[in-house]
């Protein structure tokens, strides 16, 4: 195809990615650098006969609002942001670390700055999930494929489902029945033999229920992946597994899980992007009392009567970086599979 | 596999049976129960007293005299308007996958049939898109939409939901014109037609099955959506998902968490006959993408 051929049938999407994907990303950067403008202020000195002067401090609006319009972005303050408080902490950190005589001490400080608050319950259902979805829906393939023809097909529908819908709204549908006065609320107080029991009011209990979910969502998609690799696998090496006396195990061992083993990788690259950006569980379980994660930061700052825009920015900026990060093993198979093609 | 079935044992047989039972109840149940419960009250949905309250509806005999009651959906879709929200909806969806795959199909086929490196970097370029959050970008949008004026209304929303599909479209319709052999537009070619006629000749016939795959998952994304629309659209103009988000905050306080689960159920129930039509077309496109890596 030659290239002014090719500019025309790319210019449409190009555009469309250009402006609203990439300019995004650069005015975020730009906005993390920026701060609102300060109000301008004016001094007034008051005259009164007798009492004497006073000066007088007021809010030029005028001159403000002016400000404003001509500079809508505010005023560039640097990394300012980055380092305050509600983002990397840096002198929080720094106090901590030499405060803190050992390194438990340190950690207990460290979760109180809500960033590494977010990082840990980020990360911990990053690594949490990701693997459990991996398992699960290997079980579920493996199982699925022994089904009879027949059922295979309403299991794969059934299964389907809680990958399909909404995640807030699959967020809401589980989180009704784990409140306490809901169907699997009221079975675990009675397991517990504890009426009192609320998976809403400890912290561990929340995660436990957030990561339960997370699973449930995405094993679904875990699972078709790896059962359609299961039906590419050639029989002739099962039986000749068989033939040599393999158990069933073994079998699975050696000749199922090498063969969807590209798969795993795949599958679980997806998850762990997938999985660090988690939002929509914290909104729907209404968690985020014990739980935040860097979206959920983004989505409280950027709601509610005051949108802090640079804050808001920021924390987009370092959760670019850490989705980043993920990436890095995603591209590279991309670009060897790529290379390999062109060969 | 026919030697390994013959040689299950009866036990081992029970077991799958069992375990695939489970697993049907872990994923469907929760749906079953919510759809169930939507047509109680909510001292039955949530009940203190006895949850087979629940299943029996015992206190919406004692209110309605009957064990169902439908009035969650008339709360939710009448009193609280969210058929407005339903409509909202699907006129973004609509646009959304429309406008996503013309341009995206355009965009794949090009991808597929230029050989040069840089279709390359394009793919990796959309890869690195296609991976970043898509409420990172929302505090990108905010100030340029205020300024122009144009926040809080469906065609913003439909534009940004277009573009944030457009890598994930490119990837599929990519890997999906590489399976239509090039022979096919290349002899159009040869036969006079310019590259565009022997798209529209040639490969548009044969390219409705991937088309229709990426679409489904189009829909989806703009469907399932909760970080760009409740972010972008103002009260007026929310579509659902948004709408039960703003319900919980208010449906908690005036009791009225019934309105909530009716909606739940009314907005999942497209995604259930969705899944019931097209269960093929979803299931080969999310394996084309692992194929594809």
């Amino acid at each position: 195809m030659k290239h002014s051929t090719f500019i025309w049938f790319f210019s449409p999407t190009a555009l469309a990615m250009i402006l609203f994907i990439a300019f995004p990303i650069v005015s975020v950067l730009v906005q993390s650098v920026h701060a609102p403008h300060k109000a301008v202020l004016v001094e007034v000195e008051t005259c009164t006969p007798l009492v004497g002067c006073t000066i007088e401090t007021s809010i030029d609006q005028e001159a403000t609002r002016e400000l404003r319009e001509e500079k809508p972005i505010g005023r560039f303050i640097g990394l300012e942001i980055f380092s305050d408080r509600g983002h990397l902490a840096i002198s929080e950190v720094k106090e901590s670390w030499s405060s803190s005589t050992n390194l438990n001490e340190f950690f207990k400080k460290l979760g109180n700055l809500p960033f590494y608050r977010a990082m840990a319950f980020t990360l911990t259902f990053t690594f949490i999930v990701t693997p459990l979805v991996v398992i699960v829906g290997f079980l579920v393939a493996l199982n699925v494929n022994a089904l009879h023809e027949r059922i295979k097909g309403v299991v794969v529908f059934f299964s389907l489902l809680p990958f399909v819908i909404t995640p807030l709204i699959g967020a809401l549908v589980l989180f009704w029945m784990i409140d306490s006065r809901g169907v699997l609320g009221s079975a675990i107080q009675w397991i517990f033999a504890d009426p009192n029991l609320s998976l809403k009011a400890s912290t561990g209990l929340m995660w436990i229920s957030l990561i339960v979910y997370g699973v449930w969502h995405a094993a679904p998609f875990a699972f078709v992946i790896f059962y359609a690799g299961l039906q590419t696998l050639p029989a002739d090496q099962l039986e000749a597994a068989q033939i040599d006396g393999a158990t069933r195990t073994q079998q699975v061992r050696y000749v199922v899980l090498p063969h969807l083993m590209p798969l795993v990788s795949f599958v679980a690259l997806i998850q762990l992007m997938d999985n660090f950006r988690v939002f929509e569980p914290i909104v729907g379980f209404n968690a985020s009392a014990h739980a935040q994660s860097l979206s959920w930061f983004i989505f409280n700052d950027l709601g509610g009567e005051t949108r802090q825009l640079s804050s808001a920015s920021a924390t987009s900026v370092l959760t670019i970086i850490g989705v980043t990060i993920l990436l890095l093993p995603v591209l590279r198979r991309t670009w060897r599979d790529f290379m390999e093609k062109a060969k | 596999m026919t030697l390994a079935s013959k040689r299950r044992s009866v036990s081992l047989r029970i077991i799958i049976y069992i375990f695939a039972a489970l697993w049907l109840l872990i994923a469907a149940f929760p749906f079953v129960w919510t759809f169930w419960g939507s047509f109680k009250v909510e001292l039955d949905f949530f009940s203190v007293a006895n949850w087979t309250n629940a299943l029996t509806g015992e206190r919406t005999i004692a209110e309605y005299g009957q064990p169902f009651t439908d009035a969650g959906y008339e709360g939710a879709w009448i009193k609280e308007e969210f058929w407005r929200n339903v409509i909202n909806t699907f006129i973004v969806c609509f646009f959304v996958v429309c406008t996503s795959l013309t341009i995206g199909t355009l965009g794949g086929y090009a991808l597929s049939r230029s050989g040069y490196r840089y279709t390359l970097i394009l793919l990796i370029a959309a890869l690195i898109f296609r991976a970043m959050p898509p409420i990172t970008l929302v505090s990108g949008y905010m100030l340029p939409f205020f300024e122009w004026n144009v926040w809080g209304i469906l065609p913003t929303t439909i534009i940004v939901l277009v573009a944030i599909n457009q890598p994930f479209t490119l990837w599929m319709l990519h890997s999906f014109f590489q399976n239509i052999p090039k022979e096919l537009d290349e002899s159009a070619k040869v036969d006079g037609c310019s590259q565009f006629k022997a798209f529209r000749l040639v490969i548009i016939p044969v390219m409705w099955p991937g088309v229709i795959t990426t679409g489904l998952f189009s829909f989806l994304l703009a469907y399932n959506d909760f970080a760009i629309t409740s972010m972008l659209l103002s009260e007026d103009n929310r579509t659902m998902v948004p709408q039960i988000a703003a319900f919980l905050g208010t449906t908690y306080t005036e009791g009225n968490v019934m309105f909530a689960v009716a909606a739940v159920v009314s907005a999942a129930a497209p995604l259930f006959i969705l899944v019931m039509f097209f269960q093929r077309q979803i299931v080969s496109g999310l394996t084309a993408g692992a194929v594809k890596g």
